[in-house]
C-alpha cells in the first residue's frame, strides 16, 4: 500500500461532538445506499453512459458537506454524486437525471458527470480534468469582490495535480488572495494508473502546496471528523481574509473508476487493506463507542434507504425528456436560434 | 461626434459599462497598469481601479475560467485573451465549459461574460500571432460571435456584449487598432446579429467581416469605375447571423463573393455559401465565389503575408468568376 505520512496542518482540537456525528454519519450512509443503487441500476440497464462513483470516499464529502455554509459554492469533478448530495439536493432529480428523465436534475441534459443544482450552490459537476479550479477561483473572486463572504471549495482528484489547470488556478487563487478551498480526494489512482507512477513527488497535492506558498496538507479522507475539523479551519481562513487552501485528502475507491473499470490493476492486498478501512462501518463503530445508541443509527441508516428507494421508484416512474429539450436553453431566451 | 481610433474605441465601451454597471470587471493580461498590449484598455486602472480592473499572470486558463467562475456567481467580467491564436491554449475552457454549461444544466447556469481578443494578420507577426480565428468560435454551439470593423462598431458592439447575459466573443482586428473613425457623442449600445450595409449596387454582393470590409469597400469603388455596381455587407456579427440581410441582397443582386481573412476550409463564407445555395438558389445568377487566406499559416514577412491576406486585387480577379 502506497500511503505516504499524513500530517494535518489543522489537527482538530475536539473531536466533532454528538450532533455533528451524526450529520456526517447521515450524509456517509446516504452515500453509500445511493451509489451501491447507481450501480444497482447500471447492471440493470437502467443508467447508460458512464458513472463514477464514491464508494470508499464518502467521509470527504460528508466532512466538507456538514461544513459548509449554505450560501458556499461547491465545484466537483464527474465523480460527483456524493458532492450533490451533501449539498441537500433532494435525491428524486439526482436519480433521474442519471436515468436520463425529464424530472432529473437537468431534465436529462447533463448525466451523471455534470449534476449541478445553482439554487443549493452546487455550482457544477465538471468532466474535463481540472478545468474547475480556474472556475472556482473566478468563483471565489466574486464573493470577494462582492464581499459576500462566500468560499468556493473545489474537489478534484490525484490526477488533475499533474495538468496545467491545478497550476493556474493554485497561482492566482494566492495572487489574488481569494477565499477558496481546494481539495485533493487523492484515490491513489488516476483512472487505471497509480497515481505516484506519474507523478513527480510523492503526495501529489500536498507537496505541490508550498510552491504557491501554501503549507502541506495530507488529511486521512477516510475520517469524517478529520475532514470536517480541516474543512472547518480551511474555510473559516477563507472568509476572514486569509486566502486559499489546498487539502489533499487521501481515500480510495472501493470500485473501478468508471463503470467500465473492474479494477483489476490494483493490488488484492491493497484492496483488502483499505477494505477493512471502510470509512462507513469504521465510523460507525467509533460513534457506538462514543455512546451514540444503537437505534438512533439504524434509524439513520432506514432512513437513509427509504430515500434512496423513494427516490429510485420516483426516478423510474420519470418520462423521458421533452423532446424539445434537445433544441433548448442553449441562450438565455430559452432557444439555440443561431441566426437572425 | 467625436473621431476616435479603434483602440480608443475599446476603453471608451469598457468605460461606458464600468461606469453605468458595477459588476462589470476586466481581467487580462497586461490590461490594468499595462494599459494593454495594444494599448487598448489605456485609463481604466486610474479611471476604475485596481478591483475592478485586474491584471493576471500569462495563465490563459486561469483568466478564462475565472471569468467564467466570476459571471456564475454575478458578475459581468470582461476578459481579454491578448493574441486570438492563444485560444488554443483554453479552448477547453471556451468549447467545453463556457460553450456548454446552459446546455446542459438546462439553464441553470447563466454566463454574461465577454472575452475580447487581438485576432487577425497584416502586423507581420507570423504563424503564432496573425490568426483568424473567428470561424473557430463560430463552430461551437453556445458562443456568440462578434467582429467589428470600425471604432462607433467596437463600442456598440462591445457594449451589446457585456449587456448579452451569454457567452460573447469580441474578435477586435489587430490591423484595424490604429485606424480612425467618426463616433457618436453618448452611450452606445448596438445589436449582436445585425448586418451593415456599407454600400448599395444593384450587381454584386461583398460579403466582408472585420479588416476585410475596407478590402471589399475599396474594391467596389474599382468595380464603380468599371460600372460594375457592388453592395458591401459588414456581417458584423457570426453568431447570430444576419441570414435575412444577406438573402436579401443576394436575391436583388444575383451573384455573391465573400471575402474572408480565414484560410479556406469551413470558413464563415463556407456556412454562408450553403446558406444563400440552399436558400435563395433560384435568385442566382453566377457561382459563389469566396476570396479567403490559402489553407496555410500565416508566413511572416511582410511581401508573402500580403501575397497570402485577400487583397482588393484578388478581390478584383474573383469577380468576373462570379459574374459568370
Amino acid at each position: 500500500m502506497a500511503t505516504s505520512p499524513l500530517t494535518t496542518g489543522t489537527e482538530p482540537a475536539a473531536r466533532s461532538g454528538p450532533e455533528t456525528g451524526l450529520a456526517l454519519y447521515r450524509w456517509m450512509v446516504v452515500i453509500r445506499q445511493f451509489e451501491k443503487r447507481a450501480y444497482d441500476l447500471f447492471l440493470q440497464n437502467l443508467v447508460k453512459g458512464t458513472s463514477h462513483l464514491s464508494l470508499g470516499q464518502e467521509a470527504v464529502a460528508a466532512g466538507f458537506g456538514v461544513a459548509m455554509r449554505p450560501d458556499d459554492w461547491t465545484f466537483a469533478t464527474y465523480r460527483g454524486h456524493a458532492h450533490t448530495i451533501v449539498r441537500g439536493v433532494p435525491l428524486t432529480p439526482i436519480m433521474a437525471e442519471l436515468l436520463g428523465r425529464d424530472n432529473g436534475l437537468l431534465r436529462g441534459k447533463g448525466g451523471s458527470m455534470h449534476l449541478t443544482s445553482v439554487a443549493h450552490g452546487m455550482m457544477g459537476s465538471y468532466a474535463i480534468v481540472g478545468a474547475h479550479l480556474p472556475v472556482a477561483v473566478g468563483a471565489a473572486w466574486s464573493a470577494a469582490y462582492r464581499k459576500s463572504g462566500q468560499v468556493a471549495v473545489c474537489f478534484f482528484g490525484d490526477g488533475a495535480t499533474n495538468i496545467g489547470a491545478f497550476h493556474e488556478a493554485l497561482n492566482l487563487a494566492v495572487v489574488w488572495n481569494l477565499p477558496v478551498v481546494f481539495v485533493c480526494e487523492n484515490n491513489l489512482y488516476m483512472e487505471y494508473t497509480p497515481i505516484g507512477a506519474v507523478t513527480a513527488v510523492p503526495r501529489p497535492a500536498a507537496d505541490r502546496a508550498p510552491a504557491y506558498g501554501l503549507p502541506p496538507v495530507a488529511i486521512d479522507g477516510n475520517d469524517p471528523e478529520v475532514v470536517h475539523q480541516t474543512a472547518l479551519a480551511a474555510l473559516e481562513r477563507a472568509r476572514s481574509g486569509g486566502g486559499p487552501s489546498l487539502i489533499e485528502a487521501v481515500t480510495y475507491r472501493h470500485g473501478g473508476h468508471s463503470r467500465a473499470d473492474p479494477a483489476t490493476y490494483r493490488p488484492k492486498e491493497e484492496v483488502a487493506d483499505w477494505l477493512a478501512r471502510d470509512p462507513v462501518p469504521a465510523y460507525r463503530a467509533r460513534l457506538v463507542g462514543a455512546g451514540v445508541p444503537e437505534d438512533e443509527l439504524q434509524r439513520v441508516e432506514a432512513e437513509a434507504k427509504e430515500a434512496v428507494d423513494r427516490a429510485t421508484e420516483e426516478a423510474k416512474a420519470g418520462p423521458p425528456p421533452d423532446p424539445g429539450l434537445v433544441t433548448a436553453d442553449l441562450w438565455a431566451d430559452g432557444g439555440s436560434s443561431w441566426r437572425s | 461626434m467625436a473621431e476616435l481610433t479603434y483602440r480608443e474605441a475599446v476603453a471608451r465601451a469598457i468605460a461606458q459599462e464600468m461606469e453605468r454597471d458595477p459588476s462589470v470587471v476586466l481581467l487580462g493580461e497586461d490590461v490594468a497598469g499595462a494599459g494593454g498590449a495594444f494599448k487598448a484598455t489605456g485609463g481604466l486602472l486610474e479611471r476604475f481601479g485596481p478591483e475592478r480592473v485586474r491584471d493576471t499572470p500569462i495563465s490563459e486558463q486561469a483568466i478564462l475560467g475565472a471569468a467564467m467562475g466570476a459571471a456564475m456567481t454575478g458578475l459581468r467580467p470582461i476578459a481579454e485573451v491578448m493574441f486570438s491564436d492563444f485560444f488554443a491554449v483554453c479552448w477547453d475552457m471556451v468549447a467545453n465549459q463556457i460553450a456548454k454549461s446552459r446546455y446542459m444544466t438546462a439553464g441553470q447556469v447563466q454566463l454574461p461574460l465577454v472575452v475580447r481578443s487581438g485576432n487577425g494578420g497584416g502586423s507581420r507577426f507570423g504563424a503564432q500571432h496573425s490568426q483568424s480565428v473567428e470561424n473557430w468560435a463560430m463552430a461551437v454551439p453556445g458562443l456568440k460571435v462578434v467582429a467589428p470593423s470600425c471604432p462607433s462598431d467596437v463600442i456598440g458592439l462591445l457594449a451589446a456584449a457585456v449587456r448579452d447575459p451569454d457567452p460573447v466573443l469580441v474578435f477586435e482586428h489587430k490591423s484595424l487598432y490604429p485606424t480612425k473613425g467618426e463616433v457618436p457623442d453618448g452611450e452606445l449600445v448596438g445589436h449582436l446579429g445585425q448586418a451593415a450595409l456599407r454600400r448599395q449596387g444593384g450587381d454584386l454582393t461583398l460579403v466582408a467581416l472585420a479588416a476585410m470590409v475596407p478590402v471589399a469597400l475599396e474594391a467596389a469603388e474599382r468595380l464603380a469605375a468599371e460600372g460594375v455596381q457592388a453592395t458591401v455587407i459588414d456581417l458584423r456579427s457570426l453568431v447570430p447571423l444576419d441570414v435575412s440581410t444577406v438573402l436579401s441582397s443576394v436575391s436583388a443582386t444575383g451573384h455573391l463573393v465573400t471575402v474572408e481573412e480565414n484560410p479556406r476550409l469551413c470558413g464563415w463564407g463556407a456556412e454562408l455559401a450553403s446558406i444563400v445555395a440552399e436558400e435563395c438558389f433560384y435568385d442566382l445568377d453566377g457561382p459563389i465565389v469566396r476570396v479567403t487566406t490559402p489553407h496555410v499559416p500565416l508566413p511572416a514577412a511582410d511581401s508573402l503575408e500580403d501575397l497570402a491576406r485577400p487583397s482588393v486585387a484578388r478581390v478584383l480577379e474573383a469577380v468576373p468568376r462570379a459574374l459568370g
